[in-house]
């Protein structure tokens, strides 16, 4: 670490927040189903995940140097005021989608955000156009097929051994499954999700010449970010949290295990074998696969539709946010300054929005049917044009 | 641009046989430790922790493939 410009370092505190998003919105993925069928107290679930995630932060640093020359083409121009554009739509889009309760993806996001925060200052050529289809939008569809066919096979097979046993006593064994599984999907999250913002801060500081390129990330980076999720993990997304375990389907102990195996399977399988995977479609998937799988247990269409909707805009509609700040910082420091203030003041804005209908660790296992379906279709209008939602909403 | 399906088809596979595998072994122990009365209630214990044993060892080598990436 030598020489940090003021820029580059609002850019690493934005990566940084980015982060801390990051990690309350995916809380869900790992403990939804693990505090909905009551297999963890929910602050006990929530200080567990942050654990294994930080954890997972130190495991590896080989998801990190892949950030910079997979998708986005450096040698394209790429300025730190870009990369700070891409983050705050990335920001601003998972604020959005937490308070609006839908799981969605933290990584597409921050894809979304930089594609369009680079297609704005640099053109087309900034962006390799195959490995976002490759590296984004194959995985995309395939994450929740993939996980949720698996899980609905385990769950019908579990119910099926199992069936003449008394689901009151074994409930404690899949509830003790169900926790190894959690662990192994936070553990895993921790190391893939963790390792995105540290690229993107030692891609700024590779652009600052603060780092020679290529290099691995400094020891500072890996603490911070991996500090910044696991702090944003424990504070829990408890609205999204409420969707994942209560909305989409009634979960039981037995069918949760089996959705939480399938989804660290599915996890695993995929980044081992070169193919990464969305940690929260995958998650959805196998939550709905473990719904389909039982007998007499209701997937809720409409939010799992809504859910898929967003799923969709999520690369767009970061991709705009981003386009649109992308304008402003380039115009140089004042730029920046509107932006970021304009930032905080959505942030505080979104957060103020929650207070009126807060969920929190003691109502998160609260069925929620009433659910502020207003706000939902106001927002991702509001960020994003609506022609995609309709079509995703009926393809589900 | 080629969509590289044998990968594809690969995670989807294995993603379907292990957890399949790992649910049905796991839910085997399950039902093993819950048979509580007559003669083979030993047995079908013994079972059970064979199947939590291959079930600990499926998770310790998830995380040998978090950590050795």
């Amino acid at each position: 670490m030598e020489h940090i410009t003021l820029l580059i370092g609002i850019v690493i505190a934005t990566a940084l927040v980015f982060d801390f998003t990051n990690g309350f919105h995916d809380t869900a993925n790992a403990m939804a189903t693990t505090i909905s069928t009551g297999a963890l107290k929910p602050k006990t679930a929530v200080a567990m995940s942050a654990a294994l995630n930080l954890v997972g932060a130190f495991l590896s640093v080989a998801v990190a140097k892949t950030i910079s020359g997979g998708i986005i083409d450096e040698s394209a121009g790429i300025k730190p005021e870009v990369i700070f554009a891409g983050l705050v739509g990335a920001i601003l889009w998972n604020m959005i989608t937490w308070l609006a309760g839908l799981p969605s993806s933290s990584s597409h996001a921050l894809f979304g955000g930089l594609i369009g925060a680079v297609l704005v200052a640099a053109g087309t050529h900034g962006i390799h156009g195959d490995a976002v289809v490759m590296k984004v939008l194959i995985p995309a569809a395939a994450a929740p097929v993939v996980a949720g066919l698996a899980s609905t096979l385990a769950t019908r097979v579990s119910y099926r051994v199992g069936r003449r046993t008394d689901p009151k006593a074994t409930a404690r064994g899949y509830r003790a499954g169900q926790i190894a599984s959690a662990g192994l999907v936070s553990l895993a999250h921790g190391t893939s999700d963790g390792q995105k913002t540290m690229g993107v801060i030692t891609l700024t500081l590779i652009t600052g010449n603060a780092l020679a390129p290529h290099s691995d990330p400094p020891l500072w980076v890996i603490v911070s970010a991996g500090a910044a999720m696991a702090m944003g993990t424990y504070l829990g997304g408890w609205r999204i949290i409420r969707t994942m375990g209560r909305g989409l389907t009634d979960i039981q102990p037995q069918q949760g295990f089996a959705a939480q195996t399938g989804a660290a399977a599915t996890i695993l399988a995929s980044s081992h074998l070169g193919f990464a995977l969305s940690t929260t479609q995958v998650c959805s998937g196998a939550v709905m696969g473990a719904g389909l799988g039982r007998s007499g247990a209701v997937v809720r269409w409409s939010t799992a539709g809504r859910m898929v909707a967003a799923w969709v805009l999520t690369l767009p509609g970061a991709g705009l946010v981003a386009a649109g700040a992308a304008l402003l910082a380039d115009q140089g420091k004042w730029g920046v300054t509107v932006v970021a203030v304009l930032a905080l003041a959505a942030c505080a804005a979104i957060r103020t929005a929650s207070r009126r209908r807060p969920v929190t660790s003691a109502n998160v296992n609260e069925t929620d049917t009433a659910e502020p379906q207003g706000a939902v279709t106001a927002a991702i209008a509001a960020v994003a044009p609506p022609p995609p939602a309709p079509a995703a909403g009926t393809a589900a | 641009m080629s969509i590289d399906w044998h990968a594809l088809f690969t995670v989807f596979a294995v993603t379907l046989l292990s957890t399949v595998g790992l649910v049905g072994v796991f839910t085997l122990g399950v039902v093993g430790l819950s048979r509580r009365e007559g003669g083979a209630a030993a047995l079908s214990r013994t079972g059970a922790y064979v199947c939590f044993a291959a079930c600990a060892a499926a998770v310790a080598w998830g995380i040998y493939l978090i950590v050795s990436k």
